[in-house]
């Protein structure tokens, strides 16, 4: 990745600047949707967390005390935490981005964006809800 | 000419998406911070097993897993390819992403399937 | 209110000079005048040499794109005033190679425009005497968005998948693909499908939503691409289990 521009055929006159691996440092644009994209990042630790879990449970007791005293370790607490706060902006922005790609039209009429991302958001705290129901004792 | 995969692809990533969306800060909550932290009382280890036992349980969980790791394949393949320019190992990069995915989806299936 | 404010301007004379460079000049300011007045200025009594597009100055042709400190805009549509203090940087958009000064080549765009068939197809046309395709008002509404496009290439110029992909179709070409395709009169939505859907088409994009942010026109491209998205992947479910069905 040299930093000469590229060549267009026949016209060797024309500039054309080469797009910098820093692209996505130069707006804040730019930045908050390569943070957006980094959310995957998290997404993925949690669901190998939840895997090994699953094992840790399959395999025994003893298994997985060891599993729960790790994770209340300052390091994973801390990493946890952080993962929080990613899944948290990626849930945030994929319910606001949902209706672009989700167009409903009832009646002749589309929908306002705003009445599906809040159906999302509904949706997201019924879920949670449930799942809280069901994990809490008593 | 064979039919292109990406549109499956992009649907992999989009139903991962909204279940990370829709369940993961619940569950990241409770079991990453909640949980370990004391804010709340945790399950038993035998309420757990009983829960999981349950097929349909089991069927949440292998979704649970296996979607968001391949919304995350999906996702991050492109942050490389584009974030970082790194065209002359897309193939790798493709290869390494879903792979991985399909090996933590083959685990999950696995240890689900075989829950005693 | 200042007297004057500084205007730096890329040039670039190939003729002389192997890469850009920056000019400055100190135009009058005016509290009513836009980027594309000072640059008129310019042109006019300070440096005949400068090279730049514009036509109607009203924000309806499109050929005054341009970035203006770092973001792409119509000239035509940028008050100096919302730019002080200044020096106002003004440079060609992104991504298009840089003929002269401001000026880019735009091929590219229309080479790909062309390709997704921006105009209505019909299986067979209506003979005269059955009258006019008729349209409902939500009909009409349905698509009426995505022809507001303007051509300008604004989006071209913010959307960085264009900048590292040169063969990605973009967005405003997507965009007025989906006015066809979504346009009750038309039946070539099976027609514009493969390019769409292809290897230099919509899954390129990762909906970084810039192209919708510096539209002049509201036209909301990241929008069309997201909705194609979702009907290409049920295309695509449909041609797996139902192959005979697909049009």
């Amino acid at each position: 990745m040299s930093a000469e521009p590229h060549y267009t055929l026949y016209h060797p006159r024309w500039y054309r600047r080469r797009v910098s691996v820093w692209w996505w440092l130069q707006n804040r644009s730019y930045a908050g949707f390569v943070l957006r994209e980094i959310t995957s990042v998290f997404v993925a630790f949690f669901a190998v967390v939840y895997l090994w879990q699953l094992r840790a449970l399959a395999q025994g007791p003893e298994a997985y005390a060891h599993f729960l005293a790790r994770l209340k370790t300052p390091g994973f607490l801390a990493l946890n935490g952080v993962a929080f706060l990613f899944v948290l902006f990626h849930a945030v922005t994929w319910f606001n981005l949902a209706p672009k790609a989700m167009v409903v039209r009832l009646s002749g009429k589309r929908v306002p964006d705003w009445i599906i991302a809040g159906l999302n958001y509904v949706a997201w705290l019924a879920l949670s809800g449930a799942v809280a129901w069901i994990l809490l004792p008593g | 000419m064979p039919r292109p995969v990406t549109p499956f692809l992009w649907f992999l990533f989009s139903a991962g998406g909204t279940v990370a969306a829709l369940l993961f800060p619940i569950h990241l909550l409770l079991t990453g911070l909640a949980f370990p932290l004391g804010w709340l009382p945790a399950p038993s280890y035998e309420f757990l097993r009983a829960l999981v036992q349950h097929p349909l349980t089991r069927l949440y969980l292998f979704v649970f897993i296996s979607l968001p790791l391949f919304h995350w394949a999906h996702r991050f393949r492109y942050t490389l390819y584009d974030g970082l320019q790194l065209k002359h190992l897309t193939e790798l990069i493709a290869v390494l992403c879903y792979g991985a995915a399909l090996v933590g989806s083959a685990m999950a299936a696995y240890t689900l399937w075989n829950f005693a | 209110m200042p007297s004057t404010v500084a205007l730096t301007v890329a040039r670039y004379r190939p003729e002389q000079e192997s890469e850009p460079t920056f000019q400055t000049y100190e135009v009058p300011f005016r509290k009513d005048w836009v980027v594309l007045d000072a640059l008129n200025h310019i042109k006019d009594n300070l440096d005949g040499s400068l090279s730049f597009r514009w036509s109607c100055r009203m924000g309806v042709c499109g050929s005054c794109g341009m970035k203006v400190n770092g973001t792409p805009k119509l000239t035509c549509a940028a008050f100096l005033s919302d730019h002080l203090p200044g020096p106002v940087r003004v440079e060609p958009l992104d991504y298009f190679p840089v003929v002269r000064d401001l000026v880019v080549d735009l091929t590219d765009f229309m080479r790909k425009l062309k390709k997704v068939k921006p105009w209505i197809i019909r299986k067979e046309e209506r003979p005269l005497g059955d009258g006019e395709y008729r349209q409902t008002p939500d009909q009409l509404d349905a698509y009426t968005q995505f022809s507001m496009c303007i051509n300008c290439m604004l989006c071209y110029s913010a959307c960085p998948i264009y900048g590292l992909e040169s063969s990605f179709v973009g967005p405003a070409v997507i965009a007025l693909a989906q006015r066809y395709n979504m346009d009750s009169r038309d039946q070539g939505a099976a027609e514009r499908l493969e390019i769409l859907s292809g290897h230099d088409g919509i899954w390129q994009c990762t909906f970084v939503g810039e192209c919708t942010k510096v539209c002049p026109k509201n036209v909301d491209p990241a929008g069309a691409i997201q909705q194609y998205k979702l009907t290409g992947a049920v295309h695509w479910f449909k041609s797996l289990l139902l192959p005979w069905g697909t049009r």
